[in-house]
């Protein structure tokens, strides 16, 4: 077993433990701009595509880390444009009657 | 600065970025602080992202521009759909998740071959098996969402062992190239196989257990990404893969739980079989049907009104004119709230979206345990294209395939409207017995149409 493992499930454990605590506490009133903004996040995947694209390792490799740049990019750009628009829309009674 | 040094620097700004996504998901506890949770988390990933783009192993920069502005050229316009959209491009998000993390363990896979480590590739096959399956799970529930594919469930005799198998079949394959890592042509194999199964999970799967579905390949995209992360010794991926894997694993235990449903049911299910029988024996029954005249008489006449909306509501693109009637009983002086199911709709959360954007306050949109206790002092419930969620046999009818599921209590309400287009079952087939009490007026019609006939009949006799 890599030594890398150990520190990764540790990493792991603490953040699913962590996000299960704070996505408890969200608002149901929220929970389709809260899949859009995870979405979003786990996006985050764009900069192992980067690196496997950027380091020209084979041919394959390069063309299959291009389109994961494309499609993990296309989701972080897409998912915080809908979650900031989804979030704008959510006004209080005195909000909605100004705008 | 020295390879080493800038790698470290690199590695800070994962941690700062790790460090933004779980502020992100903190802020998002309320409407008020969740704007400040998107700008954190764009700053977080903006910041992960340009100091990737200083890696040391870069070293081509053109092809990752003009992909990168591809990506930008897709995500846009996907960000820009219509609020009654949202289900199907988030489907469609999780098959691209899914895709990235698929191909990079896919590439990370044949850079190695055919010496992988067996732990490796242990990992790898997990995370590309995981990876391909949700990508083509995720297709098919953004083509039944978009109404490219039937939504009703497609089923066959012994279709859940052929699943399995099929799902057995991509884990002996994993497993064969851990022992023998040499067996390269057995990886393509492996990859088809779990694409095959994504298909499978999915197509079985019916339009109303879509909150459900959707919410697991949320996990599955999240789960795939993580596991990404322990390939690549990458802690951000991690943090990021685990949040999002988190995030919906609890959005469909919340799911399952306002079904009366367990996770197997949802996937093994076949819902729509079950009811078809049910709702083969019924006597005919009277039901009493009302004009748009009637409606506004008796909603005018009203002090409270709660109305409960369901996917009917959006299919009909109905929510800006119930607005309207929101606005035209307000000014009444008539205390006008919303009911609002966890599975009313295609995704969780779905009926807030719709109403927010049609400029209805967030504090009038209610739980369902909320507004539960408030039915009985309620004088009209307007239901609007909502079925199953609303029907009492829920609570009575221990022989109903929805017996425990909690709903909405609209039959206490002193009069209950529903808004329907015929008396044609809900969409899961069964029969509901509110149609037929005492207090149960029926008003036939399209939803968009309807509303906006009572809304012409409140504004004409308000002078």
């Amino acid at each position: 077993m890599p030594a890398d493992f150990i520190s990764s499930l540790f990493v792991f454990i603490l953040a699913a433990f962590l996000g299960i605590e704070l996505i408890k506490r969200v608002s149901p009133l929220l929970h389709t701009p809260l899949m859009s903004l995870t979405n979003a996040l786990d996006a985050i995947v764009l900069v192992a595509a980067i690196i496997i694209a950027g380091r020209h390792e084979t041919r394959l490799s390069t063309i299959l880390g291009l389109i994961a740049v494309a499609a993990s990019f296309s989701n972080m750009v897409g998912g915080f444009v809908i979650t900031d628009r989804m979030l704008g829309m959510f006004k209080t009674g005195k909000a909605a009657k100004k705008s | 600065m020295n390879p080493a040094d800038l790698q470290q620097l690199i590695d800070v700004t994962y941690i700062t970025a790790a460090i933004g996504f779980i502020l992100a998901i903190k802020w998002l506890s309320s409407p008020v602080s969740a704007m400040r949770g998107v700008l954190i988390g764009e700053i977080a990933s903006a910041i992960a992202v340009t100091a990737t783009l200083f890696n040391p192993e870069v070293t081509e920069y053109k092809w990752i521009i003009i992909t990168l502005i591809i990506g930008a050229g897709v995500g846009v316009p996907l960000g820009l759909v219509k609020m009654t959209a949202v289900p199907q491009r988030t489907a469609l998000s999780h098959a691209f998740g899914a895709l990235s993390a698929a191909l990079i363990g896919i590439a990370e896979y044949y850079v190695a071959a055919p010496s992988v480590p067996k732990f490796e590739m242990a990992e790898i096959g997990l995370e590309v098996i995981i990876g391909s399956l949700t990508f083509t799970g995720s297709i098919i529930a953004a083509g039944k969402l978009q109404e490219w594919l039937p939504q009703r469930p497609i089923t066959y005799k012994g279709q859940n062992y052929v699943s399995l198998t099929v799902l057995a079949t991509a884990l002996i394959l994993m497993i064969a190239l851990v022992v023998h890592p040499e067996y390269t042509h057995l990886f393509p194999a492996m990859i088809a196989v779990a694409l095959i199964f994504g298909i499978m999970l999915v197509t079985p799967i019916g339009g109303a257990d879509m909150p459900t579905v959707i919410s697991l390949l949320n996990s599955y995209a999240g789960f795939s990404a993580a596991l990404l992360g322990f390939v690549l010794s990458n802690k951000v991926l991690i943090v990021a893969g685990a949040l999002d894997g988190a995030s919906g694993f609890i959005l469909s235990v919340i799911m399952c739980k306002a079904m009366n449903r367990s996770f197997t049911n949802v996937l093994f299910g076949a819902f729509g079989q079950v009811q078809a029988k049910a709702a083969g024996a019924k006597e005919e029954r009277v039901v009493k049907s009302a004009s748009p005249e009637d409606a506004a008489a008796i909603l005018a006449a009203a002090n409270k009104v709660v109305i409960v909306p369901g996917y009917g509501m959006a299919v009909a693109q109905a929510q800006h004119k119930v607005r309207e009637l929101y606005d035209i009983l307000t000014k009444k002086g008539i205390d006008v709230r919303f009911g609002i199911h966890p599975v009313a709709g295609r995704m969780p959360g779905h009926m807030n979206v719709l109403l927010a954007e049609a400029d209805i306050p967030y504090d009038r949109l209610m739980e369902m345990d909320a507004i539960n206790g408030d039915l009985p002092q309620t004088d009209v419930a307007l239901v609007i294209g909502a079925n199953d969620v609303t029907n009492p046999a829920a609570r009575s009818d221990q022989s109903s395939p929805i017996y425990g599921m909690p709903i909405i209590d609209v039959d206490k309400a002193r009069t209950v409207m529903v808004i329907k287009r015929s008396m044609a079952a809900g969409f899961a087939g069964i029969d509901n017995p509110l149609y037929y009490l005492d207090n149960t007026l029926m008003l036939f019609g399209d939803a968009k149409k309807f509303v906006s006939e009572i809304v012409q009949q409140l504004s004409g006799s308000g002078h």
